[in-house]
C-alpha cells in the first residue's frame, strides 16, 4: 500500500481543473469535493443551530423571562428545529461521508451521476437559503415549531411559507442523492465485491437511500398542500375551510418518522465500520446487521402513528402502531448486541474515533430504550409532548447521529485532509462534550416524567432545579464542542502529514493515499475477501 | 414519582412505568457494564491479538427472541393500562364543558357556572367535553396521568375519577403560540360536601368563598376578563403583550386599521363592543390581525357591559 504508484496523480485537494480557486470547488463534480462542500455547509449550519439551542437553554435557566421574550423563544426553537432536522441531520452523514466514502468503499471512481450529485448540493443550498429567508423577509420569523402543525401554522401572523417551501426544495436534494447512491451501489461495485462482501456503511446508505426515495415525496406533497391551502384557500387541513388537522399530522409523520431512520441508519453504518477497525476483528454477525438494517428501513414506514397517540385515532390504530413500534425495536437491539460482541476478545485500540463510537453505544442505548417508554400506550399518554420526548429525541438523534458523525470525522479526517489532528485535545473535547451532553439531556427525562410540557418558554417553580442543571450541561457541552472543532480546523491547515492507513483498517479507502487522488484508484481493485477479514493481517501487522 | 394514586388510571399507568423502566434499567446497566468490561479487558495493551470470531447463529437467535418476548410484555402493560382511558365514561359521570382557546381554559358546569379553574368532586367520575376554538390544544393533568389533544372542529372527551382532595396542575401540552407556556390552570379536587357547597354558591373562581354579597358591576367585569382569558393577551398594568393593554384604554385616541385604511378613533363603548364581537374589524396599528376570535358565543350583552364598566375604571 505505498503511495508511490499514485504519485503521478495530484490529489483531489490540490487538483487544478477547468475552474480555478473557489469555483473549482463550487463546480466540481468530484464526489470528494462535493462531500467537503457538504461538510462545510453542514458544519456552519450546525454551529448556528447549536448556538440557538444554547440561547434557549440560557433562557430556561430561571422561570419567567430571563434573556429573551416569549416570541423570540418560540422563533428560536422553530429555527433550531428546522436547521437541525432539515439542514443537518437528514442530509448529514450520507451527504458528507456518503459522498466522500461510498465510491472509495466500493472501489469506484465516482458516484454513478456526478453532475446530478453536484446539482443536489446546489439544490440543498437553494433550499437552505429559502428556508432561512423566512427569518429576514416579511413579518416576524416563523414560530410554529419544525412540525408546522395545522391549523396553528395557518393562523400565526409570522412568515411561515418560505420555511415550508425550503423544506420542500431540500426534499429534492434528498431524493436525488438517494437515487444516485442506489444506482452507484447497484452498478459500480468493484469486481468481486458481491453484495455480501460490501462493507456495512454502504449497506446502511443503501437502506437509507430507499427511504429517501420513497418517503420524501410524501412530505413534498404535504407541504405543497399547505402552500395551496394558504394561498388558494383549498381546505385540506384547516377546520375553518372544512379540512382536518389530524390528516396533516398523519401525512407529516408518514415522512418524518422514516426520516428518523434516514438519520440513524447511516450512523449505525459508521459504527459498524469503526468497531471492527479498532477491535482488529471482523464485525460480529455481518448478515444479521445487514438484515436488521433492511428490516428497520422497512418496518420504519409503518410506525408513524406513535407520534399521535393523544391526537384521537381509533383504538385499533393505536394498538397496531404501538405494537409495530415495539417490533422495530428488535432489529436495533440485535445491532447493539452484535456491536458489543464485536468487542469480545478483540484487541481494542482506544483512540479518539473509538471513544466516540463507544459513547455512541451508550447514548444510543438510552435513546432507544427511552423510545420504548414512549412506544407503550399508557406511558406515552403521560409523557407525550413533555420534556421527556425532547430528551429521548436528542439522545437518539443528536446522540446517535451526532456521536456517529464525530466518530466518523475523527476516523476519516486523516484520509480526507491528509493530516492528523492532536489526539490529546480531541480526547479532552470528547470528555467535556460527553459529560455536558449527559448533564444537559438526562435531567429532561425527569422533568418530563414530572410533567413539564415541551416548547415552554416559562415553567412552574417546581421544575427550576433540574432546568438549572440542564442549562449548565449545555454550556459544558458547547465548550467541549468548541475544543473538538477548533482542534480539527487547526489540524486541517497545520496538522502533521497522515499516513495512508493510520488505524490499520482494512476497507478500500485505506488502500489509497491520504488525501486520495482525483480518480481514487489507479487500477480498480478486485475483491477476494470479506471486508473485515482481519485474520489476513494477523498477527504481525496488527500486533503493535 | 410512581407511587401516588391520585386518579383511577394512576395505578395501571404506574405499573406500566415500573415494568418498562425496570426492564430497560436492567438492560442499560447490564449492557453498559459489559461494554466497559470488554473495553478494559480486551484493550490492545493487554490483549494484543484479536480472536477472529465473526458470528454465532445460536446467539443471534437468542438475542432476537429474548428482546422480542420482553417488548411484547412491555407492549401488553402499556396497552392494558391505556384501554380504560379510552372507554366510555360511567353513566353517572358529571359532565363539564371544557373550552380551550389561545391561551386560556374555561369550564362550564351543568348548572351554568363558568370558571377558569377546574373544580371537581373527589370520588365521582368527571367527564370533560372538550372543544378548541382556534388551534389544537392538549389537556394534560400529570398526576391523573391523562392527556388528550383537542382539535378544533372535533369534540373530544376525556374522563377520570380523582381519588384524593388537593390542588393539581393542568397544562396545555400542544404548542399553541405565543403564550402556550402560560396556558396553565389548577384542578381543585374537593371532598363531596365541599364541592356541593361550592357548586351551589355564586362564586365562580374561589373555593373558600363564604360571604355572598353582590359585588359592583366593575368587580364582576374584572373577574370576567380573567375567566374568559382576555388577560392572556391584554394586561391591566400598561405592559404590552400581543394585544393592547387595558390601562388607560377607555377614552384614548388610537389609530386603527379597518380593511386597508387607517383611521383615528376614540375608544368608547361602541368600539369595545366591536372589538369583543368582531375583533378583526378595526385593528390597532402595530398589532397583528387574526390572533383574536369573536367572543360572541362566550359573553352575553350583560357581561360585555360589565367588562366595559370595569375598563372605565382602569385609568
Ligand atoms: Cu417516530
Ligand atoms: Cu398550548
Amino acid at each position: 500500500m505505498s503511495s508511490e504508484n499514485h504519485s503521478c496523480q495530484s490529489n483531489y485537494l490540490t487538483f487544478k481543473g477547468k475552474y480555478a480557486g473557489v469555483w473549482g470547488w463550487l463546480f466540481s463534480t468530484d464526489h470528494k469535493r462535493i462531500g467537503i462542500l457538504y461538510l462545510y455547509s453542514i458544519l456552519s449550519f450546525f454551529i448556528a443551530g447549536a448556538f440557538l439551542g444554547l440561547l434557549m437553554k440560557l433562557e430556561l435557566i430561571a422561570p419567567g423571562s430571563t434573556i429573551m421574550r416569549a416570541q423570540t423563544y418560540n422563533g428560536f426553537f422553530t429555527l433550531h428545529g428546522i436547521t437541525m432536522i432539515f439542514l443537518i441531520v437528514i442530509p448529514g452523514i450520507p451527504a458528507v461521508f456518503g459522498n466522500f466514502f461510498l465510491p472509495l468503499l466500493i472501489g469506484a471512481r465516482d458516484v454513478a451521476f456526478p453532475r446530478l450529485n453536484l446539482l443536489s448540493w446546489w439544490i440543498y443550498i437553494l433550499g437552505a437559503l429559502v428556508a432561512l429567508s423566512s427569518q429576514f423577509l416579511g413579518s416576524d420569523p416563523p414560530d410554529t415549531g419544525w412540525t408546522f402543525y395545522a391549523p396553528y401554522s395557518f393562523r400565526t401572523g409570522t412568515n411561515m411559507l418560505p420555511a415550508v417551501l425550503g423544506a420542500f426544495i431540500l426534499g429534492f436534494s434528498s431524493i436525488l442523492t438517494g437515487l444516485n447512491f442506489i444506482v452507484t451501489i447497484h452498478r459500480l461495485r468493484a469486481p468481486g465485491m458481491t453484495w455480501l462482501r460490501m462493507p456495512l456503511f454502504p449497506w446502511s446508505l443503501y437502506g437509507t437511500a430507499w427511504i429517501q426515495l420513497l418517503a420524501t415525496p410524501i412530505i413534498g406533497i404535504t407541504l405543497l398542500m399547505v402552500v395551496a391551502e394558504r394561498t388558494l384557500k383549498i381546505g385540506f387541513f384547516d377546520p375553518t375551510l372544512g379540512g382536518d388537522p389530524v390528516l396533516y399530522q398523519h401525512l407529516f409523520w408518514i415522512y418524518s418518522h422514516p426520516a428518523v431512520y434516514i438519520m440513524i441508519l447511516p450512523a449505525m453504518g459508521i459504527i459498524s465500520e469503526l468497531l471492527p477497525a479498532f477491535a482488529r476483528k471482523p464485525i460480529f454477525g455481518y448478515k444479521a446487521i445487514v438484515v436488521s438494517t433492511l428490516l428497520i428501513a422497512f418496518i420504519g414506514y409503518f410506525v408513524w402513528g406513535h407520534h399521535m397517540f393523544t391526537a384521537g385515532m381509533s383504538g385499533t390504530a393505536q394498538f397496531a402502531f404501538s405494537f409495530l413500534t415495539f417490533l422495530v425495536a428488535i432489529p436495533s437491539a440485535v445491532k447493539v448486541f452484535n456491536w458489543l460482541a464485536t468487542l469480545y476478545k478483540g484487541s481494542i485500540h482506544i483512540q479518539t474515533p473509538f471513544l466516540w463510537a463507544a459513547s455512541f453505544l451508550f447514548v444510543f442505548m438510552i435513546g432507544g430504550m427511552s423510545g420504548l417508554v414512549l412506544g407503550a400506550l399508557a406511558t406515552n399518554v403521560h409523557l407525550h409532548d413533555t420534556a421527556f420526548v425532547v430528551a429521548h429525541f436528542h439522545f437518539i438523534v443528536f446522540g446517535g447521529v451526532g456521536y456517529a458523525f464525530m466518530a466518523g470525522i475523527h476516523y476519516w479526517f486523516p484520509k480526507m485532509f491528509g493530516r492528523m489532528y492532536d489526539s490529546g485535545w480531541a480526547n479532552t473535547g470528547w470528555g467535556l462534550f460527553f459529560s455536558g451532553f449527559l448533564t444537559l439531556y438526562f435531567p429532561m427525562f425527569i422533568l418530563g416524567m414530572k410533567g413539564m410540557p415541551r416548547r415552554y418558554f416559562d415553567y412552574l417553580p417546581e421544575f427550576h432545579g433540574l432546568n438549572v442543571i440542564s442549562s449548565l450541561g449545555a454550556m459544558l457541552m458547547l465548550f467541549g464542542l468548541a475544543i473538538v472543532l477548533i482542534n480539527l480546523m487547526r489540524a486541517a491547515r497545520r496538522g502533521a502529514a497522515a499516513p495512508d492507513n493510520p488505524w490499520g483498517a482494512l476497507t478500500l479507502e485505506w488502500t489509497v493515499p491520504s488525501p486520495p487522488p482525483v480518480a481514487n484508484f489507479i487500477d480498480i481493485p478486485t475483491i477476494v475477501t470479506h471486508p473485515y477479514d482481519y485474520s489476513i493481517l494477523q498477527p504481525k501487522d496488527l500486533s503493535k | 414519582m410512581f407511587s401516588s394514586n391520585l386518579s383511577n388510571f394512576s395505578q395501571g399507568v404506574n405499573t406500566a412505568f415500573i415494568v418498562i423502566l425496570g426492564i430497560i434499567g436492567f438492560f442499560l446497566v447490564g449492557l453498559t457494564a459489559v461494554l466497559i468490561y470488554f473495553i478494559v479487558k480486551y484493550r490492545a495493551s493487554k490483549h494484543p491479538v484479536a480472536s477472529q470470531v465473526s458470528g454465532n447463529t445460536t446467539l443471534e437467535i437468542i438475542w432476537t427472541l429474548i428482546p422480542l418476548l420482553l417488548v411484547l410484555g412491555m407492549f401488553y402493560f402499556g396497552w392494558v393500562a391505556w384501554k380504560p382511558m379510552e372507554s366510555r365514561p360511567p353513566r353517572n359521570a358529571m359532565h363539564i364543558k371544557t373550552t380551550a382557546r389561545m391561551w386560556n381554559w374555561s369550564f362550564t358546569y351543568e348548572n351554568g357556572k363558568v370558571t377558569d379553574t377546574l373544580y371537581i368532586p373527589v370520588g365521582l367520575p368527571v367527564a370533560l367535553d372538550m372543544e378548541a376554538l382556534d388551534v389544537i390544544h392538549s389537556l394534560y393533568i400529570p398526576v391523573f396521568r391523562i392527556k388528550k389533544d383537542i382539535v378544533p372542529g372535533t369534540p373530544r372527551l376525556t374522563w377520570f375519577i380523582a381519588n384524593s382532595p388537593g390542588s393539581y396542575d393542568l397544562f396545555c401540552t400542544e404548542y399553541c403560540g405565543l403564550q402556550h407556556s402560560t396556558m396553565i390552570t389548577l384542578v381543585k379536587a374537593l371532598p363531596g360536601e365541599d364541592f356541593e357547597a361550592w357548586y351551589a354558591s355564586l362564586d365562580t373562581t374561589s373555593a373558600q368563598s363564604t360571604v355572598q354579597i353582590a359585588p359592583p358591576a366593575s368587580e364582576e367585569g374584572r373577574k370576567l376578563i380573567k375567566q374568559v382569558g382576555c388577560t392572556a393577551c391584554h394586561t391591566t398594568d400598561g405592559t404590552r403583550l400581543v394585544g393592547p393593554t387595558y390601562k388607560g384604554l377607555f377614552g384614548k385616541t388610537e389609530i386603527v386599521i379597518t380593511g386597508k385604511e387607517e383611521r383615528t378613533i376614540t375608544v368608547d363603548e361602541a368600539y369595545i363592543r366591536t372589538s369583543i364581537l368582531d375583533p378583526n374589524k378595526d385593528i390597532v396599528k402595530g398589532y397583528t390581525k387574526g390572533l383574536m376570535l369573536s367572543y360572541g358565543n362566550q359573553l352575553n350583552e350583560e357581561e360585555i357591559q360589565k367588562i366595559i364598566d370595569y375598563l372605565r375604571t382602569l385609568q
